[in-house]
């Protein structure tokens, strides 16, 4: 079985749509992730594939839910995070014959299909419903939280996963040729990094608004020190190192005004979920999280890159989708949890949620108080990608725990946890989710 | 210098006007609007019946920029640091174009400041369109 594309029509895109038809009546249940590491080591047990399964099982195991029962599976195919296996190099037979294959070699190792997925869990018997959302993990949530209430599947899988290879960050393919195909030549002749365009948006905002890179410290101080609270994160994983204002700001240059830690290290890692409906999720092993929600934005920029102008109008718009949709307001935020892979673009999401009435040009400063888990006004609780490594997935994942009181050392102490909305990853084009410990 | 181009059926019009040292930009005549990247259809009215391309003056401001420390192009990357700037064209500030500045010193960039055309040559002989600032500018 392989899946279909996902249709445009299961996304909520537009204002005006009134309350979430499903508000409440779908649920998180269950939590999967694979350990992470930098690169792949060329082993069978540590390739993408393998990561899968091993999240998509422990997913399954924390929601107490028999695999024989699952009929649905949602997934990304794409893995890469910029890394690509180098043209005419074949796949490691070694690899490949260690599982159930495709007709694509490369299937495990640097892409993902439901067909090898589901040829390598024989214990998946009754999958009927499989569907690929591509992009990143909110995209494949909003397709099976829409999916399980339109009773497509009742108890629906959601897997994103990500391959790194050894090499620099895009430096390969097209990049370290000689000539450009027309089309990408229109933007990738001048050499811009991939946050260019996020760093553009941060300059003008600096101008703005009257606002300096240094002031972006405190929140990145702040990102990486819940990381390492994230045991299921890279940082805490691997590399336990807190970042300080001083290592910040002296921090090399990407494409001033972004530098290093502006930006987020690619990884390897799946990560899983388990939907299912309200009444089935009551007798699971977890406490449920309702699904209140799901909005999208899918807004292009006019020209080669978003202004500030659009971005700042996009992100209030996608605000409005998402608090009319769940029936909520700004102030019922109990933390705020947007994506972050660049660092330089959060404000945007924050600002567009006006979450604790930050407007436009005021979250630097606000970035400034006490934005700790520990305070009235926790930012990003889970670290996010600067936090914990880029797989666009942290943020899911700690609004499940910290609505199930299960976030350990990063649970969240200076407010009730009752509603959180997470996604992205842009503030164009991005999805999202609104979360609650309850389903009304 | 940078890599070179091979142009393709969509963008071949942009890729040879620029050889002959003209900036023409796709438009669709029923909207009477520019759009650059080019696409196959108009991006207001979705229709492909009237697209077309039309040579503008070659006037713009610089909107923004950053400062490329760290390219993923392997050919520029002994250019490093250099300027990577916005502009926005005259006729239409809606329209952007990217553009290293030649001549303007790195991290020096004069936002707001108008820019005149130039075409270079890439690494395969074909010409691109490059942006300088207009002399006797603030």
């Amino acid at each position: 079985m392989n899946a279909p594309r996902h249709p445009e029509s299961f996304f909520r895109t537009e204002e005006g749509l009134g309350l979430w038809e499903h508000r409440g009546k779908v649920a998180a249940v269950g939590i999967g992730h694979s350990p992470t590491a930098r690169r792949w080591d060329g082993r069978p047990e540590t390739c993408v594939g393998a990561l899968s399964l091993d999240a998509l099982r422990r997913a399954m195991e924390d929601a107490g839910v028999d695999p024989a029962n699952v009929d649905g599976l949602v997934m990304d195919p794409t893995t890469t995070t910029g890394a690509y296996w180098p043209r005419g190099r074949p796949a490691p037979e070694e690899v490949v014959n260690a599982f159930h294959a495709t007709d694509n070699p490369l299937d495990g190792i640097a892409q993902l299909s439901s067909e090898w997925i589901l040829g390598n869990m024989p214990e998946l018997t009754d999958v009927g419903f499989a569907m690929y959302g591509d992009g990143c993990m909110a995209r494949a949530l909003c397709i099976a939280a829409q999916a399980v209430g339109d009773g497509l599947t009742h108890t629906c899988l959601v897997l994103k996963s990500w391959h790194n290879f050894e090499g620099r960050y895009y430096q390969g393919g097209s990049n370290a040729g000689s000539d450009l195909p027309g089309r990408s030549a229109l933007s990738a002749l001048w050499g811009a990094p991939v946050c260019y365009g996020t760093a553009l948006q941060f300059a003008e905002y600096c101008r703005k608004y009257g606002k300096s890179h240094d002031m972006m410290a405190p929140f990145i101080e702040n990102s990486r020190r819940n990381g390492l609270m994230f045991p299921e994160g890279y940082w805490a994983q691997h590399r336990p190192e807190e970042i300080t204002p001083e290592d910040y700001q002296a921090a090399r240059w990407i494409a001033k005004p972004a530098n290093l830690f502006d930006n987020d290290l690619p990884i390897m890692m799946a990560a899983a979920y388990v939907l299912t409906t309200a009444e089935r999720a009551r007798d699971m092993r977890q406490e449920p999280v309702y699904i209140l929600n799901h909005a999208s934005s899918r807004t292009r920029p006019r020209s080669l890159t978003p202004t500030l102008d659009e971005v700042e109008e996009d992100t209030a718009r996608s605000a409005r989708k998402i608090y009319e949709g769940a029936g909520i307001t700004a102030g019922d935020l109990s933390f705020e949890n947007m994506y972050d892979g660049f660092a330089l673009f959060h404000q945007f999401h924050l600002e567009g949620l006006g979450y604790r009435g930050v407007g436009f040009g005021e979250a630097l400063d606000f970035y400034q108080t006490d934005i700790s888990i520990h305070g009235p006004n926790p930012v990003l609780p889970s670290g996010g990608n600067i936090g914990c490594g880029r797989s666009r997935i942290w943020m899911h994942t700690d609004c499940m725990q910290q609505l199930q009181q299960r976030a350990g050392e990063r649970q969240v102490t200076g407010v009730k946890p009752e509603v959180a909305v997470s996604g992205g990853p842009m503030p164009l084009g991005g999805n999202f989710l609104v979360w609650g410990a309850t389903p009304d | 210098m940078k890599q070179g181009v091979v142009p393709d059926d969509l963008t071949r019009p942009f890729w040879e006007a620029a050889n002959e040292r003209r900036l023409v930009i796709q438009c669709c005549a029923a909207c009477d609007r520019l759009q650059h990247p080019p696409g196959r259809r108009c991006h207001q009215c979705g229709s492909d019946e009237h697209i077309g391309w039309r040579e503008v003056s070659g006037r713009a401001t610089i909107y923004n920029y950053c400062v490329v420390h760290d390219t993923p192009v392997r050919v520029l990357q002994q250019d490093q640091p250099f300027n990577v700037a916005v502009v926005m064209l005259d006729e239409d500030p809606g329209i952007q174009m990217y553009s290293h500045l030649p001549g303007t010193p790195v991290d020096e960039v004069p936002v707001g400041a108008p820019v005149e055309v130039v075409f270079e040559a890439t690494a395969n002989g074909q010409f691109v369109p490059e942006w300088q600032v207009v002399e006797g500018a603030p």
